[in-house]
């Protein structure tokens, strides 16, 4: 079949229907080009905001002859959804749909996004590589704490879970306690949840009387959230498991868009599925190999609601070559930022993922953060807050005034402008049991 | 010879102490002294407890971060000069003082004081060299009951 010489020599956590992670690179490419050829002709027909668009700059479905054809056609994003919430951009009858899923919707309507029975099958296919990837198999036992619900990650992954075999504890987010009970008591060798609330996890095992690091658990998927690479190792370091990034959105299908796979460099596109493109954030141009920009997102394969190069806001770049795990499929570096994320404070702009960094890089420095921005006669004021943990915590008022300026000067050195540090009391900063809050804004503009 | 003190961080806004002494009081923890150290964002609440491993055990499981530290109560005379003398052994000793406090307990003419060393171990063995001994944790306590 399709698997490479270097597949099959990989060890027994290799999943027959993992193949597909491993075609050659031409067969991969006129696979997607027939794939993309048959939804750019579906996404047409079905969907009206598609057909105008491609109309308005007198295209046509049959314009699309190569894959780098792609770039003539029309972006799609978030306010596309939301211009024809709820039903606007299906591109199958109801009758055919069999699950609707919605975003939090933090702002205003939600989004809501479909899938036939077909659907539900590439997805599960995808989770289950997903899992695949990071060395999960049959007799794994998942702990599953992404929420339960309309939201996509607690669904997207039990399908996965269970298809390839593992145990599945359909456990959902939330109550820390009886995570922790079931994760010891259940023999759980794996997680899913958001990375903030696997640290809240970390944070409250010893109280439970629980000690990761004993446990037989070995392995996180984590994603839903942007983390960065001091974050993995605090994680890893901690808890003794292997942390892995899992990405995905509910606009494209939900996790199980990329996943990193044991070589943690990069999360692999499954792009049989999904057909990645790197732009430029301003101009919308097509971005070198290796270059950052925002990730345009293809689905090749959707039938109840196709998205033809949907903006997702996600800044990363894509790396080419192949991975030393065999797979041919690109990967996206891990996405610590967002777009939408970004904040500007006295003109500069500034990531979350920075100020991460820049906390991280203190020795003994702390995984909770929270950024409030105010505005003081004019001025805006970032003041970060920082839980203090006991590995910090001395019994010296200079000690810990020291460990205050060394963190404000390694955040003002990296991200370029002042802020106030305020050490807090440990869980004094919210936790969230899905994504983490990490920026405040008070500033009345 | 050693007495064991415990810290906690806190934040300096109000209901800040009131909080973790609540806490000690609704378990029957008597706090035998206390001092506060405090900056403009957050403080170091540093008290003597007799039971310190349930008030830390009680404290950590409400969210605090505790830190237990030696600390070494000593003697000293109430008079002019009498810290003085107990200072000029510890430093002959090359022993760095941090902070220190008092007890409100008075005995025969003599204070109680208690004293946080870079080096608790040398200071203790300095001042016995020159016959002065500190008062260990049972002694204390029996002289606080009494």
């Amino acid at each position: 079949m399709y698997m490479s010489k270097h597949a099959k020599e990989l060890n027994g956590s290799f999943h027959p229907l993992s193949a597909p992670d491993f075609l050659p690179l031409p067969q991969l490419r006129d696979l997607q080009l027939q794939r993309l050829r048959a939804i750019v002709q579906r996404a047409y027909d079905g969907v009206a905001l598609f057909r105008k668009r491609m109309d308005e700059r007198g295209l046509t479905p049959k314009d699309v002859r190569a894959l780098d054809d792609i770039t003539k056609l029309p972006f799609a994003d978030k306010s596309d959804l939301r211009d024809t919430y709820p039903f606007g951009l299906f591109a199958s009858p109801m009758k055919d749909i069999v699950r609707l899923h919605a975003s939090s919707g933090t702002t205003g309507k939600p989004i809501v996004v479909a899938y036939t029975q077909e659907d539900i099958q590439v997805w599960t296919n995808v989770m289950l590589r997903s899992f695949a990837a990071c060395g999960l198999h049959e007799g794994d036992v998942i702990q599953n704490a992404y929420g339960y619900g309309l939201f996509t990650g607690g669904l997207g992954a039990h399908y996965g879970a269970e298809a390839l075999g593992a145990t599945v504890i359909p456990i959902s987010g939330g109550n820390t306690q009886r995570q922790l009970m079931v994760m010891k008591d259940l023999g759980v060798t794996a997680i899913c949840c958001t990375p903030s609330y696997f640290l809240h996890l970390i944070d409250q095992a010893p109280e439970s009387g629980v000690s990761i690091k004993d446990l037989p658990l070995r392995a996180g998927v984590f994603g839903a959230e942007p983390w960065t690479e001091s974050m993995r190792r605090r994680i890893e370091a901690d808890s003794g498991i292997k942390a892995y990034d899992i990405y995905g959105l509910s606009e494209i299908v939900g996790p199980g868009v990329a996943m990193e796979c044991q070589c943690q460099a990069g999360a692999h596109i499954f792009e049989d599925y999904f057909y990645p493109e790197i732009i430029n954030l301003k101009t919308g141009k097509p971005c070198d190999d290796g270059e950052e920009g925002e990730l345009v997102l293809t689905t090749l394969g959707k039938k109840a609601m196709p998205m033809i190069r949907y903006r997702t806001r996600d800044i990363t770049a894509l790396a080419s070559e192949t991975c030393e795990c065999g797979r041919t499929l690109r990967r996206i570096k891990r996405i610590g930022r967002r777009a939408d994320d970004m904040f500007i404070i006295r003109g500069i702009n500034v990531y979350p993922s920075q100020i991460e960094t820049a906390l991280l890089k203190v020795e003994g420095a702390l995984p909770h953060y929270q950024i409030v921005l105010t505005r003081e006669k004019d001025l805006d004021v970032m003041e970060v807050q920082v839980e203090v943990t006991p590995e910090v915590f001395t019994d010296t008022v200079g000690a810990l005034e020291q460990l205050q300026n060394k963190l404000a000067k390694s955040l003002e050195s990296l991200v370029g402008v002042h802020a106030n540090v305020r050490l807090v009391q440990p869980r004094t900063i919210a936790r969230s049991e899905g994504k983490a809050k990490r920026v405040i804004d008070q500033r009345k503009m | 010879m050693k007495v064991k003190q415990l810290s906690l961080f806190l934040e300096n806004k109000p209901g800040a102490l009131s909080r973790p002494v609540k806490l000690l009081a609704k378990a029957k923890l008597n706090i035998l002294t206390l001092t506060l150290a405090d900056t403009q964002q957050f403080g170091i609440l540093r008290f003597v407890v007799r039971d310190w491993q349930k008030a830390k055990q009680l404290l950590e499981k409400s969210g605090f971060v505790v830190k237990v530290t030696d600390m070494v109560a000593i003697e000293v005379a109430d008079k002019p000069g009498g810290l003085a003398d107990i200072l000029a052994t510890v430093e002959k000793a090359r022993v760095n003082l941090e902070y220190m406090y008092g007890f409100t307990l008075k005995s025969e003419g003599k204070g109680l004081l208690a004293f946080r060393f870079d080096d608790p171990d040398c200071a203790i063995a300095a001042l016995q060299k020159q016959g002065i001994s500190p008062v260990g944790s049972v002694e204390l306590f029996k002289r606080l009951d009494g």
